[in-house]
């Protein structure tokens, strides 16, 4: 491993263990840090951070929409330095589902998924020392915190009838370029610009690193698929978000230069903004959700005691669902006006997707059949995955149908999917993944009662939560709404309550982590046993600051399952 | 070459500060105060105007046959409880009042149909797994990696639901954008910030503006709060209707869901979509795309009249009948106040003004 001489790898030490184990002092192993496992805890703990925030402003959110009428957002705009005039308490709404959406997806869920397991992993599973470009994986991180800065700041600086961007995660011109006066929009801009130069940054290193990097005879065919998911997903990073860039600065600069790309007036189309923007947005969403798939496919596998079943026919359901995932976008846009051919061909081809998303769930149950399974915290968490997942999946083909969405395009029906496949797929697989790699990660074994527990209030809290919404969207609820018809009640105070369920749940995780670290016992190297197959369990717990000094080798006998047994214990067939 | 690029980077970072907090944005955003937002007494609309002439007497003049079928001044329809509305703890859609919305309903019913059969099925194959393959039940795991025919029939029948479900779904598409004939009459509704207005071009152009009325009128009139409206838009019952939609300032939605009808308000483009409304009654509806501070407040009331009764209202309105020319009907034009420009831009009546003094009550 070819690094540039810092003074913390001089290579003299005579004990192996001891110079591999050589930490720099606080402030540069934290804030000038090279080292893969390092930037993903930062990642992790930033994810963690800004996970609170926007979970918070969903609490805030349900808190308001717990019966009809405006309780509270007068308050909140009184709270923000906003004068507190109606249409100000109302734009706060806006800036909050704004707010919430833009951090839990660019702040939240990918710094977690990619930036933090990607990091942590991706390295350790195909056996190598650290990330292709150390440096630059640095830099992705910490625009990441810049773009999240600047959409913090832009919360206090005035957005229109407000302090605040309320333009929602889309920000679909011209409600973000005419319809909203003021600089809050425009550094909300800015902050997607970082975050994506730093996604981009990442799935460059990511890439690199995966192509180049892996132990010897590790072929491709023989990658864990955690590794194989975050290989397609920073392709898709890595093609997608040049197109949101692009789309964003034009909003930039018609927002500012007086351009009209967006602008009808001068020539321009906002439907344009849309169709740039879902190119990117609906990649985007496969991007949250792929790694998830691939976390998933590894605790399967490990719990049951089984190598993942068709492994081929997971890797490429993955490639087929990042290909397919490019040319379904307008399905976010059925009701702009598309003509109707357009909208058939939209509606067949997102169907598509539904294939190689049936043949993930039917392989995970197919791998546990037969299986010895043990039902320890990640597994659970994967479990209630697939399961979810599963529901998210149908209603997604249900909202595939061009001619259903002009029902229930825009309702709570479409909150409810996407927060199925969200807040319950991406998230469980989030949870799955940290309770199956933090003993590895901190050295400190966590509660599994607390991680149970976790699991139960949390599975109850955000099927109450998410399930009524789908009765809302039929009936006709129409999203981003802070008041509502009083027949829409009954369902929206349960889904209150539901919120209570869940935030309890999630004082239960962060008193387990408070639990590990204090109480904690050590964690072994292998601490899931014999169903731990890949090369990270060959390491200690945690790894050493440097690892891999020599190169594991992935010999012939080894299938794409085993990594690390020996010749006398062969490898699965 | 190390500083220089790092003298660049700092450079390119005040730019792009001094650019996001610029003069000219600081300016562009004084022009839009929160008072102006509020302030400008928004003109007499055409519509406002033509609620000063008396229906009675406006009908008057009008073809003495049309008036004789109406009932001659129109009173706004009594909602049917339950119909083209949102019914409390509701599982499932409105019931539909279009003949494409009742297509869809069915597709819809198979729909849920499929999606809770598989959803149960993967619980099912979930609860079995568990229970039959757990460590105790099973204790010595198989060796099994893969199984071609299996991975097949996955692969091919979930390929062919897909192929039934889409056989019908396109062909709902298909019927939902049927061109209405050409003498349907056409109803142009248009998405201001944050109310609708609907302009009647096929009967002299008149504009109605529509603001929802606030909690206390609209019980008093006995119509569900957040979904009624002063004025609503009138179409005939029964025939087909061109209704196109714009937007004026930002994107709006046109929504009814008992109509199973959605379609965007695009400024600088006509949508337009065939609506039929089988029978008279109310229909409520609401902005279906985030539009600004008072998206939840612009709802949607669509009237379904019979055909002489729309008729009158037209009269009412000072409007005339369409096709009338023909028939040799035709209101009095002195009666008829001048219509403000059909466009929708900037000089359109009230365009970017608060609709009412404030909604809160």
């Amino acid at each position: 491993m070819a690094t540039t001489a810092d003074s913390f790898q001089a290579h003299t030490d005579d004990h192996a263990h001891d110079h591999a184990d050589h930490k720099p002092g606080f402030f540069a192993r934290w804030f000038m840090s090279t080292n893969h496992k390092d930037i993903g805890t930062l990642y992790l703990i930033f994810a963690i951070f800004a996970g609170i925030i926007g979970g918070a402003i969903s609490g805030i959110m349900r808190m308001e929409l717990a019966e009809p009428g405006i309780q509270y957002l007068q308050w909140w705009a009184e709270f923000m330095g906003g004068n507190a005039d109606f249409d100000t308490a109302l734009h706060m709404w806006n800036v909050f589902i704004t707010a919430h959406g833009l951090i839990m997806v660019f702040f939240m869920v990918m710094p977690a998924m990619i930036g933090g397991f990607g990091n942590w992993f991706v390295p350790l599973m195909i056996g190598a020392p650290d990330m292709a470009f150390p440096r630059m994986n640095n830099v992705s991180f910490w625009l990441t915190v810049a773009g999240f800065v600047s959409l913090m700041f832009s919360l206090f600086v005035p957005g229109g009838t407000g302090p605040g961007a309320g333009v929602g995660w889309t920000v679909y011109a011209p409600l973000s370029t005419t319809g909203s006066q003021g600089p809050a929009v425009d550094f909300a801009i800015f902050s997607l610009h970082l975050a994506g130069a730093g996604s981009i940054l990442g799935a460059t290193n990511f890439i690199t690193t995966i192509f180049n990097m892996r132990a010897p005879g590790m072929t491709l065919h023989k990658m864990p698929l955690f590794v194989w998911s975050v290989l397609v997903t920073a392709f898709l990073l890595l093609l997608a978000l040049p197109v949101l860039a692009a789309a964003i600065t034009m909003l930039i600069t018609d927002r500012n230069f007086g351009t009209t790309f967006f602008d009808p007036a001068g020539g321009g189309d906002p439907v344009l903004y849309q169709h740039l923007f879902w190119f990117f947005g609906h990649p985007e969403v496969y991007i949250m959700i792929l790694p998830g798939f691939g976390m998933v496919s590894q605790i399967v596998a490990t719990f049951s005691r089984k190598p993942i079943f068709g492994y081929l026919g997971m890797a490429y359901a993955m490639v087929a669902i990042g290909v397919v995932g490019f040319v379904v976008w307008a399905h976010h846009m059925y009701t702009v006006g598309l003509d109707v051919n357009t909208k058939m061909y939209f509606t067949a081809a997102t169907m598509v997707i539904a294939v190689p998303t049936g043949v993930k769930i039917f392989s995970w149950i197919a791998t546990m059949w037969g299986g010895s399974i043990e039902f320890k915290s990640p597994m659970v968490w994967a479990l209630g995955f697939i399961f979810l997942f599963t529901v998210g999946g149908v209603t997604g083909v249900y909202l595939a149908n061009g001619g259903i969405d002009d029902v229930v395009h825009d309702t709570y029906f479409v909150v409810a999917h996407f927060h199925y496949v969200l807040s319950m797929g991406a998230v469980f697989s989030l949870f799955a993944g940290f309770y199956y790699w933090f003993p590895k990660m901190s050295g400190r074994m966590h509660s599994e009662l607390l991680a149970h527990l976790h699991f139960w209030g949390f599975f109850i809290g955000v099927n109450v939560i998410f399930f009524p919404q789908h009765f809302l969207g039929l009936n006709g609820m129409p999203r981003r709404y802070p008041d509502y018809a009083e027949a829409y009640t009954y369902w929206n105070e349960i889904s209150s309550v539901g919120y209570h369920i869940m935030a309890a749940s999630m004082l239960l995780f962060f008193a387990n982590l408070v639990y590990a670290f204090v109480a904690g016992k050590r964690a072994a190297p292998n601490y899931w046993g014999a169903g731990a197959t890949t090369l990270e369990w060959s390491l200690s717990s945690p790894p050493p600051f440097h690892q891999f000094s020599e190169l594991p080798v992935i010999e012939e006998h080894h299938d794409y399952h085993d990594h690390i047994a020996s010749k006398d214990e062969p490898a699965t067939t | 070459m190390k500083v220089l690029g790092f003298n660049r980077i700092i450079t390119a970072l005040a730019l792009a500060f001094t650019l996001a907090v610029s003069p000219q944005a600081a300016l562009a955003q004084e022009g839009l105060t929160q008072d102006d937002l509020v302030a400008p007494v928004p003109e007499p609309t055409p519509a406002e105007v033509l609620e000063s002439i008396d229906p009675v007497e406006a009908a008057d003049v009008a073809d003495p046959d049309a008036v004789a079928a109406g009932s001659g001044a129109y009173e706004p329809m009594a909602p049917t409880p339950g119909k083209g509305m949102p019914a409390a703890a509701a599982f499932d859609v409105q019931d539909q009042y279009s003949e494409t919305g009742q297509f869809a309903q069915g597709l819809h019913v198979g729909l849920v149909w499929i999606m809770a059969i598989i959803s149960l099925f993967v619980l099912g194959l979930l609860v079995y797994v568990v229970l039959r393959f757990n460590k105790r039940a099973n204790p010595v795991p198989s060796k099994t990696s893969h199984n071609t025919l299996i991975e097949v029939v996955w692969t091919v029948v979930p390929a062919l639901i897909l192929l039934g479900i889409a056989i019908p779904s396109i062909t709902l598409l298909a019927r939902q954008y049927e061109t209405p004939p050409e003498d349907a009459i056409t109803v142009k509704a248009i998405g201001y910030q944050w109310y609708w207005g609907y302009e009647y071009p096929d009967n002299g152009g008149f504009e109605i503006i529509s603001n929802m009325l606030d909690d206390e009128e609209a019980r008093a009139r006995g119509e569900p709060y957040q979904l009624a409206v002063d004025n609503r838009m009138v179409v005939p019952a029964g025939v087909p209707i061109r209704l196109q939609v714009t937007g004026a300032d930002v994107i709006h939605s046109f929504a009814v869901p008992s109509l199973w009808f959605k379609l965007d308000a695009v400024p600088g483009r006509l949508n337009e979509k065939v609506l039929r409304i089988d029978e008279p009654g109310v229909y409520y509806g609401q902005c279906s795309e985030l539009c600004g501070a008072r998206h939840a407040y612009m709802p949607i009331t669509v009237e379904a009249l019979p055909m002489e009764q729309y008729n009158a209202w037209v009269l009412a309105q000072g409007g005339n009948i369409a096709g009338a020319e023909e028939e040799g009907v035709e209101a009095d034009p002195s009666l008829v106040p001048e219509q403000e420009p059909e466009s929708a831009v900037p000089g359109a009546p009230g365009a970017g003004a608060a609709p009412v003094d404030d909604v809160t009550a």
